[in-house]
């Protein structure tokens, strides 16, 4: 069999769902233009109500974190826990804050 | 199951990634694309999701043979609809077997050349109508007892894309259910379809789950890498226990003489099916085989002058704004 020389693109497809969220990846599909991938979107993610908006990008457009530097990229947080607002104690007296 | 007999690569990695891999699948983290992972992880993971997707739409066969004459408008709507959720189960697939670096027409033209399988199953003919209910019931039955448990496998891509399909294959069962029901409450010639319908896929149905595999080196290897979540036995035991009372309640008789409750056990005594039937369809020679992969290979045949058509469309588009620049 002679290999196909015309591989439809691979679109990643973020969903906006009815309630306000922002939109969520929720998988990815072949098509030849955005036009078609926002219609194949329609028919491969949204036949149950799951959205009223459709995003789609070209998966070769994305750029992602490498995942052996998640020490140096997320170790600094860890230790900052006064960024949440549990760190500080307020007295019951005070009321809700 | 959708995914038959996957026997698991050996792994030639280095030992200590290995290890801090294993320890990472026991401590329950999911991998995900990017992450490293052994060559026989990737390999097994390729080889399972891309026979899931394949069945998912060689699926579509059997069922598409009855669009055209189901009963109602009602029943010919609602088979639509689930044939139309195969195929979105078998892109949902072909998408988290991507991710593994194999592109979707390698995979295709692996199940069309005959080198990536699909489930048995598809194998057998659907005769009347009521084998739509029993392959809603019995066949999508089956695959629910493995796809539930799969939400939780260590590979991110694939348990996401099972944790949707789940949420769509109850639809199906029910539907086969329904048209059971229907038939079995019907009359004396609908029962005797419905009737016939069972004997025929039943046995079929207890194969998907493969032979027993408690002696399975690849079994022990999948289960470890938690790609695989229970035995054959496991499941088979499952459906049986499941499905046996929902006989029960249509009146019709599982074709079993040898089905019985084992109250020491909690489940019932089976009757295994016939292992070389099932050994025999996987090498080509169901009932169905030629005619299923004939079917795609034209599809894919004709289709493709469609798919270089849009895509030269595509490229013209896209050349044009340059060129007015």
């Amino acid at each position: 069999m002679t290999k196909s020389r015309t591989e439809w693109p691979l679109w990643e497809i973020f969903i906006r769902g009815q309630h306000g969220m922002s939109h969520r990846h929720v998988g990815s599909l072949h098509a030849q233009d955005a036009d078609a991938a926002v219609r194949n979107a329609r028919d491969v993610y949204t036949r149950r109500n799951e959205g009223v908006s459709i995003w789609v990008v070209p998966s070769a457009s994305i750029t992602a974190s490498d995942p052996d530097a998640k020490g140096a990229l997320y170790e600094p947080s860890h230790s900052k826990v006064y960024r949440h607002p549990t760190f500080f104690d307020i007295p019951d007296d005070v009321g809700h804050m | 199951m959708y995914a038959q007999m996957i026997k698991s690569e050996a792994t030639q990695d280095d030992p200590e990634k290995l290890a801090a891999f294993q320890a990472r699948i026991d401590a329950g983290d999911t991998i995900e694309p990017k992450d490293w992972m052994p060559e026989g992880y990737r390999k097994t993971l390729i080889r399972q999701i891309g026979q899931h997707a394949h069945s998912e739409i060689v699926g579509q066969l059997p069922e598409g043979n009855w669009i055209t004459r189901a009963p109602t408008l009602e029943r010919k709507t609602i088979l639509l609809a689930k044939v139309q959720d195969e195929a979105g189960h078998g892109l949902y697939l072909y998408c988290a077997a991507e991710t593994l670096g194999v592109s979707r027409d390698e995979l295709t033209e692996m199940l069309l050349d005959g080198r990536m399988k699909y489930s048995s199953i598809f194998n057998y003919p659907t005769l009347t109508w009521a084998d739509m209910g029993a392959v809603g019931w019995l066949v999508d039955g089956a695959a629910i007892m493995n796809q539930v448990p799969l939400q939780r496998t260590s590979y991110g891509p694939y348990a996401r894309a099972m944790v949707r399909i789940c949420k769509e294959e109850s639809f199906h069962q029910r539907q086969g259910f329904d048209i059971m029901m229907k038939m079995a409450n019907g009359t004396a010639a609908q029962r005797r379809m419905a009737q016939d319908a069972l004997n025929r896929f039943w046995y079929p149905s207890l194969m998907m789950f493969g032979p027993s595999d408690q002696d399975s080196v690849h079994s022990a290897q999948s289960m470890k890498w938690r790609i695989k979540m229970n035995s054959n036995d496991e499941l088979r035991q499952k459906f049986v226990d499941q499905t046996a009372p929902q006989a029960a309640f249509l009146g019709l008789t599982v074709p079993d003489p040898d089905l019985c409750w084992n109250e020491e056990k909690g489940g019932y005594d089976f009757s295994q099916p016939d292992w070389d039937e099932f050994f025999d369809v996987l090498r080509g020679n169901g009932p169905c085989n030629t005619e299923r992969l004939a079917e795609q290979n034209r599809a894919w045949d004709e289709g493709k002058w469609v798919r270089e058509g849009l895509m030269a469309h595509a490229a013209k588009k896209n050349a044009q704004p340059i060129a007015a620049e």
